[in-house]
């Protein structure tokens, strides 16, 4: 099963490296991962989505605690939460398939954001499974490139997310 | 009132002292030249070895010794490097040590400068906690972290690199010994309705057994685990890491259990219905095949570091805490047992299936069990052993008797190879009124035999009773039961003659190929001062028995010719 960690983590030198390596030297797998400043200063986030049972990610989670520089981690898998993650897509458009893309875009609510004489660059943002839809539709004209964010997630509710730990 | 400023060498010294520091172990070198300028003035002991590995195993002997942070000092590039085995070594079996390795100036870090090498990267998954210092201004947060780190929770190996640079920068000292780190906040106390479930599984259990590790010396546990045996009447059995924790001659011991475990101890923890598991963490040379351990028994772990619950083995009482705190607080609610049926059970496995004492069948050579069964008679209760790594440190864990905490080192996680004379050094300098011996291999003492120097030096009280078979004895035997007597590459030939080479160091040295001869000896080395080497030669395709094949029931035992 798939569980989405959300990562408290001070932003100090090497830090992301000691949670990346700590997933490779124990075996877990990483899905994607994706790290960004918080409102507080010094502490960014890592938003972790990593594959395996309960007890591998109860293992991964206590591993983590472990780690000095790791604030709070906590496992949005078991609660209500907002996941999305962007992608960009390059795709291939000439003059007679653009309008066929541009709905295709709309119904996914997505946007276009480059234009060029044989390709465009859409944006679109969502769930996993919206974003593999998508690129299912455009591989029909032909995607040259993709990038994406990987996932990030908050809590539904007034619940938060916040910087304490115990037990380590 | 303005403080005065210091530079960034006399801040460690300082903090050293304040955290009760008497004794570092290093290798001095460019980096750290100015570190070692300032202690040229200091009163701080130093001991110089004569390999940086040397200096990590001995400040780890030291450690497990006297239980303060075990200090090293290395210079950059191959000077940090030399570390990384002791490093490793000190982080799977848990000891307490701040290593501070000097760096290139912080403007050629990340230029490939002479003597750089990325130590704090290198170490990342082998200490507890590492640190760059390439400002003044962080290092004395960065000195009193890192001894915080080291000595508290599960403790364990924290290196702090400073660039060269920062040795000579002038700052401010303030030094704070108790240090809120945010994200570091360990659990001492046990969960009260744990520590209630786990009284009432006791009370409720008619085949007890305690297992007890390295967390038991550790955290001082020794007191409260023979309460608890003693009014539960319930059996104790100690990993390789906490030997010492319960009296090796103790009526309730039934001996270590796993790969060559006593066949009592196996019996037991596969037989019974209730495991008492403290500061252990369920090794693969402990449990051998994870499904059928203890198969019949509901497992109640205590350890301070919640990330070994449950690592290997489902627990079904889990109390997360200081061994020490949670078995003090489990004897104060803890009523007598009725186990007598079950010592009866017990008692007769013991008396089935003693060890091999390596008596029989001499064949006019010596056994090395006889050697060490020797060692441990001629020896008293303050006597302090280190191990190496192999056979010989299987026999001693066997056939030793380890009479109290801190007694017996050896490398249990890592099974270091070279770590037994140096950790012997170490407990030299801890305890200077024990006799010190390591028992070691014709392998394993060829990994740091150069410290033959450091001990002539310092004219250390050192017995190294080194069993020698000509062989990598332990890996011979692999080949021997699982490889069809293939014996590749582990017949040590051209060996130096050990006690000439003891002798040109100019240590004492004896030879004994037979028992009478291997008894005498004891006798006179014991007698003498300074470092004594014995050069033990002993039947050279001997096997450690009993044994449990990799990965298979440790209820399946292969006995040996002895029985």
């Amino acid at each position: 099963m798939k569980h989405v960690l959300a990562i408290l983590v001070e932003n100090k030198p090497g830090a992301l490296t000691r949670i990346s390596g700590l997933f490779s030297r124990r075996g877990f797998n990483i899905d994607n991962i994706a790290v960004g400043e918080t409102m507080t200063p010094g502490i960014a986030r890592m938003t972790i989505t990593v594959e395996g049972s309960d007890t591998i990610i109860e293992q991964v989670v206590k591993q983590l605690h472990k780690l000095v520089n790791v604030l709070k981690v906590s496992n949005l898998s078991n609660e209500p939460s907002v996941m999305r993650e962007l992608m960009l897509i390059k795709v291939k458009a000439e003059s007679g398939s653009r309008s066929d893309i541009q709905q295709i875009v709309e119904t996914f609510r997505g946007k276009v954001v480059d234009v060029s004489p044989d390709s465009m660059i859409i944006e679109v943002t969502g769930h996993d499974e919206k974003l593999e839809a998508i690129k299912l539709l455009l591989e029909h004209f032909g995607i040259k490139e993709i990038v994406r964010t990987g996932k990030v997630a908050l809590l539904r509710g007034s619940k938060i997310t916040r910087e304490s730990k115990n037990g380590v | 009132m303005k403080k005065k400023m210091i530079k960034g060498s006399a801040m460690i010294l300082k903090a050293l002292e304040k955290e009760g520091v008497e004794q570092i172990f290093g290798f001095p070198g460019g980096a750290v030249l100015p570190l070692y300028d300032a202690l040229y003035d200091s009163t701080l002991k130093h001991l110089l070895v004569r390999h940086e590995q040397a200096a990590v195993h001995a400040a780890d002997g030291y450690a497990r010794v006297t239980g303060k942070t075990g200090v090293v000092f290395a210079t950059s590039g191959p000077g940090a490097t030399n570390l990384v085995t002791g490093i490793a070594n000190a982080y799977m079996d848990s000891v307490p040590l701040v290593l501070i390795t000097g760096q290139v100036a912080s403007h050629f870090i990340g230029t490939d400068a002479f003597q750089e090498a990325d130590i704090t990267g290198i170490t990342l998954p082998i200490t507890k906690h590492n640190y760059l210092v390439k400002d003044i201004e962080d290092l004395p947060a960065v000195l009193s972290e890192a001894f915080y780190i080291a000595s508290t929770g599960r403790r364990g190996p924290v290196l702090i690199d400073i660039a060269k640079d920062v040795f000579d920068s002038e700052g401010y000292f303030n030094y704070e010994l108790e240090r809120h780190i945010p994200g570091y906040n360990p659990t001492y106390t046990g969960h009260a309705g744990q520590i209630s479930r786990a009284v009432k599984a006791i009370r409720d259990a008619r085949k007890p057994v305690i297992f007890g590790g390295g967390g038991l010396i550790r955290s001082g546990a020794a007191e409260p685990l023979k309460q608890i045996a003693e009014t539960g009447r319930i059996p104790v059995i100690l990993s390789l890491m906490g030997l010492g924790a319960y009296p090796g001659d103790g009526d309730l011991f039934l001996g270590m259990p796993g790969m060559h475990g006593s066949i009592t101890a196996n019996y037991a923890l596969t037989e019974a219905d209730l495991i008492i598991a403290a500061g252990v963490r369920f090794d693969d040379r402990v449990t051998g095949k994870l499904e059928t351990f203890a198969r019949n028994a509901k497992i109640i772990h205590i350890d301070i570091d919640p990330a070994e619950i449950g690592k290997n083995v489902l627990i079904d009482i889990p109390i997360v805490g200081d061994v020490r705190l949670v078995l003090e607080e489990l004897v104060r609610k803890l009523k007598p047992g009725h186990t007598a049926k079950w010592l009866k059970q017990i008692a007769s496995w013991q008396e089935q299936y003693p060890l091999p004492d390596g008596t029989g069948n001499l064949n006019g050579h010596l056994k090395p069990q006889y050697v060490i069964r020797e060692l441990s008679r001629l020896s008293d209760e303050n006597t302090i052993l280190a191990t190496d790594v192999g056979q010989h440190q299987m026999w001693s864990a066997q056939h030793y008797n380890v009479r109290r905490p801190n007694s017996f080192l050896t490398s249990g996680g890592l099974g270091t190879m070279g770590f037994g004379f140096p950790a012997a050094i170490g407990a030299r300098l801890a305890a200077p009124k024990s006799r010190v011996i390591c028992i070691t291999g014709d392998g394993s003492f060829q990994m740091n035999i150069q410290e033959l120097a450091t001990v002539v030096n310092n004219k250390m009280d050192i017995t190294i009773a080194l069993i020698n078979n000509g062989f990598l004895g332990m890996v011979r035997q692999w080949q021997d039961m699982f490889y069809d007597k293939r014996y590749a590459h582990t017949a040590l030939k051209g060996s130096p003659d050990f006690v000439s080479i003891a002798e040109a160091y100019g240590a004492k040295a004896f030879r004994a190929a037979d028992s009478k001869k291997a008894t005498e000896v004891i006798e006179e080395a014991f007698k003498l001062k300074g470092p004594v080497l014995i050069d033990f030669v002993v039947e050279p395709e001997e096997n450690v028995y009993p044994m449990v094949a990799p990965n298979r029931p440790i209820d399946e035992i292969i006995t040996g010719g002895d029985y």
